[in-house]
């Protein structure tokens, strides 16, 4: 019987592609400033990984920072949104509006206000990251059923129980959605952020080596990006794993 | 006289669901409530937890008025209302969970396992669990409650047909042993039959009582079901008399 490797696909066309890209590369003696090839990318990689690793920390730093700030402030408005039908039919449309500002607009302006500090970086990553997980999460309240609200409710318990035992908790799936979601924007948040002004984080390292043409740093900074990225989405699944045991079955 | 209703009045909107609905359960009699879906049967739980209000009439226990959540009630729904994310022993130590016994509860219920047959299980999730467990353990968490009427929404509606059989037998064999006072409410005719002491006809809508049939039966078992053809033809054309055909 054929056995079904689920990632094998992917990476077969991954591997393919980066061979003709290497292939093209040396075929037509591309230059470095139009494209550099994979394994120039993985020389400038590795040449420039204790840098990277220093910038990088920076990013991630922002970027936690920004998604724990996203969490608090969602969960809170999630609940309110959801204690109050007025609060919520009056906001959704505003946070729904919000974010069809681009962020390369905003940054500027955050700088504005708030200075070169990690400040308005936070600011950035919050403003990507608090939508879907509020939005996921006020959904993920109101669709619970109401069933199990009466039956805490005819056990005798109070609003605030009722959602401390069954709205929060059955809320949490989708709020975890939310974070998945987030948790992969919110390294490009901090580059944005970073773009716009800053001294040190991967989005200044990427704008001082486009500028300088080095693009084989460029793509190094790019693939760092994607690593760093899909590891804040593995760390909400490991949190999701480690914590709620209920749904590991689902995953 | 354990439970009595008194002119129950209730509306969704302008529509009246219920009008002046009065009927009575003594101290450890099962009465079921039977009638077609849609005349308000459900409602008439949720009147008796206090989850709705009702615009008139009273409820009385054991001769006092209780209004609101009286915590008198253990209300148990159709689905088994398990919480996915807790365990079945935390899942059934609701109630403790609530009003602050927990360990208590925890206690008590662990005695209970094995006479709902949940033993072994008690570390499980709910997903874990069969159709029959699932509802075994809802029984259990509904039994634990601090509360003396049991009402009970159709508890094996969502059951298949085997297992709704199985989990009837060890309802009546379970409340032999406790004396629970309970309602029932139900739209199954054998259902009814074979586990209440008197089953209330609730019709027309906005509903009532239509008719009472008392079941003087002590020595219960699948045989005697089988045997009860005239009753069923009776509570039929009961139903049948008052169904409004438009």
């Amino acid at each position: 019987m054929k056995k079904d490797i689920p990632w094998l696909a992917p990476v077969l066309l991954i591997g393919i592609l980066l061979f003709v890209w290497e292939g093209a590369v040396e075929l037509f003696s591309i230059p470095l400033y139009v494209l550099p090839s994979p394994l120039q990318v993985l020389r400038a990689l590795a040449k420039e990984l204790p840098v990277l690793s220093l910038h990088g920390g920076v990013t991630v730093a922002e970027a936690l920072a920004g998604m724990a700030v996203s969490m608090v402030l969602a969960a809170a408005l999630g609940i309110l949104m959801d204690c109050f039908p007025l609060v919520r039919r009056g906001l959704y449309p505003v946070l729904v509006v919000t974010q069809t500002v681009p962020m390369i607009v905003m940054a500027p302006i955050l700088i504005i206000y708030m200075g070169f500090g990690i400040g308005p970086k936070i600011l950035t990553v919050v403003l990507m990251c608090f939508f879907p997980v509020a939005v996921s999460f006020s959904d993920g309240l109101a669709q619970v059923d109401e069933e199990y609200v009466n039956l805490v409710r005819s056990y005798g318990a109070g609003r605030f129980q009722a959602y401390r035992l069954v709205k929060i908790p059955a809320a949490v799936p989708s709020l975890l959605s939310g974070l998945k979601v987030a948790a992969t924007y919110s390294i490009s948040g901090a580059v944005v952020g970073e773009w716009i002004g800053a001294t040190q984080g991967l989005g200044y390292y990427l704008l001082r080596v486009k500028n300088s043409y080095m693009l084989d740093r460029v793509f190094a900074c790019v693939a760092v990006i994607i690593l760093l990225s899909l590891a804040m989405n593995g760390l909400i699944r490991l949190y999701q794993y480690l914590a709620f045991p209920y749904m590991r079955r689902k995953m | 006289m354990k439970l009595e209703v008194r002119e129950l009045t209730f509306a969704y909107g302008q529509k009246t669901i219920l009008k002046d609905l009065e009927f009575r359960v003594e101290e450890g009699e099962f009465v079921s409530i039977l009638g077609p879906s849609g005349r308000g049967k459900s409602t008439i739980l949720k009147l008796l937890t206090g989850v709705v209000r009702p615009e008139k009439g009273e409820i009385l226990i054991d001769g006092q008025r209780t209004e609101g959540s009286s915590g008198r009630f253990a209300y148990m729904p159709q689905n088994d209302l398990l919480f996915p994310w807790k365990t079945v022993l935390d899942n059934v130590c609701l109630y403790g969970r609530i009003h602050g016994s927990l360990k208590d509860m925890r206690r008590e219920a662990a005695a209970h396992l094995a006479e709902f047959g949940l033993a072994g299980y008690e570390d499980c999730y709910p997903s874990r669990l069969s159709g029959g467990m699932r509802q075994r353990a809802a029984f259990l968490r509904t039994a634990l409650c601090r509360a003396d009427i049991f009402l009970l929404d159709e508890p094996f509606g969502a059951l298949d047909v085997i297992t709704r059989g199985e989990m009837q037998d060890w309802l009546l064999d379970m409340r032999k042993k406790l004396n629970w006072t309970v309602v029932l409410v139900t739209h199954d005719m054998d259902e009814a039959i074979y586990l209440s002491d008197r089953i209330l006809i609730l019709n027309h809508c906005p509903a009532r009582i239509t008719g009472e049939i008392v079941i003087d039966e002590k020595q219960r078992d699948r045989q005697w079901l089988y045997g009860q053809g005239d009753l069923r033809r009776e509570i039929y054309e009961r139903i049948m008399d008052h169904v409004d055909i438009k």
